[in-house]
């Protein structure tokens, strides 16, 4: 759209700024003060530069928790995508079943988190839980809460469960969007559905799929509620995200210093790489 | 003939497992769920249900709950209204770098802010109460509903400002009157996005109450570590905390996708 110059436009702006700086602007620079100084309580700060910075990008257990929430990101984008493309593309486009798809689809997204994280530790406990029971009575050797690989899996399929649904409505707004023209034309040329997929449907599809990607890293690099209740971020270490490995710092053993460090390390990767996905997204849509 | 059905079934199958297992135990008693896996209760029971509904902490949670996310998502879509006109219509100084700044704070994780939080509303005097969570959710609230309804605003043609203020409207008078209306499907679409991530939302709900204003998911968790094994009764509340949403996606089902999109489709 054609915008014109205004400065007053401004003050239509104002009371975000207000309300969004009181909540951004304020714990940021507690945030930043804490990373630099150090506290025995009672308000008397030493300085201490960067030495927590130091210390927290020094430390193996940082690099773990980074590397465990790397690994988990991927696997859930790498799942979550093409199985909501998938999904997408197969449901039906008009008729009743529409509705009832995108409502039950849309359930999931709408539990609160430690719902949905305690609604899968009741699913999946081995003796009684639906899918640990049935799985174990398969012969499988599955027991969540004792090993890690089961612990992963199930705190991958659980992210499945919960955020495929995003995937699946924003692809099919994507999807819906496209005019019938194309389709015909591509049916009179005689194309195979792989092209009519690859040729109309992907390129159509790239704006929604890189705000679903955007959406899907932004939020699972902060996940915490969900494997906290689920698995508690054991057994072991194995599932200690880097949210859950904060929160253990900070208000576990008030280690308030390199706990801040570790935070503002973590903002600004995440601010990073969503940086570079929101200049290639206004890029594409300024063609 | 067409077997596309199968995959939407087979995934909408996978979803409802995990609800089935949740709705199933929520009316088996304590003893039948420890004595071992059983797919439909045995004896049927209500008395989870019941506890839930005559014990005032456990049915206090969920007003507390719906008490503040009502008023977060009037207060994001309040304030959200004018700047997202701003955004979709004119060019000022410093536009994009304070659209891309409000984006950065949905994606500061909330975990960084925990702390920080706690103390900034202990200082104002807000601790425990509703409105302290209603604001800390505009946090990520607010940059969410100036996205989608910008995307939404964009795509209303700009004559319809022209012929308006050329008819002599003032500009409120034309945005409360006419343009309002107009991306009334736009503005639902954004409630139900913020009523859902404020209603989904724990650990800042958690950190800033303690008492008075404590949400339902807070209630829970708290069951679940101090009264030992109460699965049948965490069962019952889990079951009920879908209810709201359940009826909040029923009301936008014909808009939820677009919504989804940002308006951007």
């Amino acid at each position: 759209m054609r915008k014109s110059t205004n400065q007053r436009a401004w003050w239509l702006v104002t009371p975000v700024l207000l309300l969004v700086a009181f909540n951004a602007f304020i714990p940021l620079m507690t945030v930043v003060n804490y990373s630099l100084q150090e506290t025995f309580g009672d308000n008397v700060f030493f300085w201490e530069g960067l030495t927590w910075f130091e210390k927290v990008l020094r430390s193996e257990r940082f690099h773990d928790s980074m590397l465990r929430q790397l690994l988990f990101t991927g696997m859930v984008i790498v799942i979550e995508v093409p199985l909501g493309i998938a999904v997408a593309l197969s449901m039906p486009r008009k008729g009743p079943w529409v509705s009832v798809c995108l409502v039950l689809m849309a359930l999931p997204l709408l539990i609160p988190w430690n719902v949905v994280g305690a609604m899968w530790n009741i699913f999946a406990l081995p003796d009684i839980g639906l899918l640990g029971y049935s799985l174990n009575s398969m012969g499988f050797d599955y027991d969540f809460t004792q090993q890690p690989v089961s612990a992963w899996m199930t705190t991958v399929l659980m992210d499945v469960w919960h955020w495929t649904s995003l995937v699946v409505l924003l692809c099919y707004a994507g999807l819906c969007a496209i005019p019938d023209a194309y389709y015909q034309a591509a049916r009179i040329d005689g194309a195979s559905s792989w092209a009519v997929f690859r040729y109309i449907q992907l390129p159509k599809l790239k704006r929604v799929l890189t705000i679903a990607i955007l959406l899907r890293f932004m939020d699972s690099f902060m996940i915490y509620t969900e494997p906290f209740v689920l698995t508690g971020g054991g057994p072991g270490n194995t599932t200690t995200f880097l949210s859950i490995d904060l929160v253990k710092i900070a208000l576990g053993q008030f280690d308030l210093g390199p706990a801040a460090a570790m935070s503002l390390i973590y903002f600004l990767v995440v601010l990073l790489i969503c940086w570079v996905f929101y200049t290639v997204m206004m890029r594409n849509e300024e063609q | 003939m067409n077997k596309k059905w199968i995959l939407p079934t087979l995934y909408i199958l996978f979803l409802m497992l995990p609800i089935y297992g949740l709705l199933s135990m929520s009316f088996k008693t304590t003893n039948e769920i420890l004595g071992g896996f059983s797919f439909f209760p045995q004896q049927f029971t209500l008395a989870n249900y019941a506890k839930i509904f005559t014990d005032p902490t456990w049915y206090n949670g969920y007003i507390n709950s719906l008490i503040y996310v009502v008023l977060n998502t009037f207060i994001s879509v309040a304030v959200a209204l004018p700047a997202a006109y701003a955004f979709s219509r004119y060019r000022f100084l410093g536009d994009k770098h304070l659209f891309f700044w409000l984006l950065t704070n949905r994606m500061a994780p909330p975990a960084v802010f925990a702390l920080p939080f706690f103390q900034l509303y202990s200082a104002v005097e807000l601790f425990d109460t509703h409105l302290a969570v209603a604001l800390a959710h505009c946090l990520f609230n607010i940059p969410l509903a100036v996205w989608i309804l910008e995307g939404f605003m964009s795509g209303v043609p700009k004559e319809l400002d022209e012929t308006a203020y050329l008819d002599g409207y003032s500009f409120w008078r034309f945005f409360v009157r006419i343009f309002i209306p107009t991306i009334a499907a736009g503005i639902g679409v954004t409630m139900f996005f913020c009523f859902m991530y404020s209603w989904v939302e724990l650990l800042l709900a958690k950190t800033l109450t303690s008492v008075s204003a404590k949400p339902i998911a807070a209630i829970m968790t708290r069951t679940a570590s101090t009264s030992g094994y109460e699965l049948g009764l965490l069962a019952a509340a889990g079951s009920l905390t879908l209810i709201p949403g359940a009826i909040v996606i029923y009301f936008v089902r014909n808009h939820i996708a677009k919504g989804f999109a940002l308006g951007r489709v």
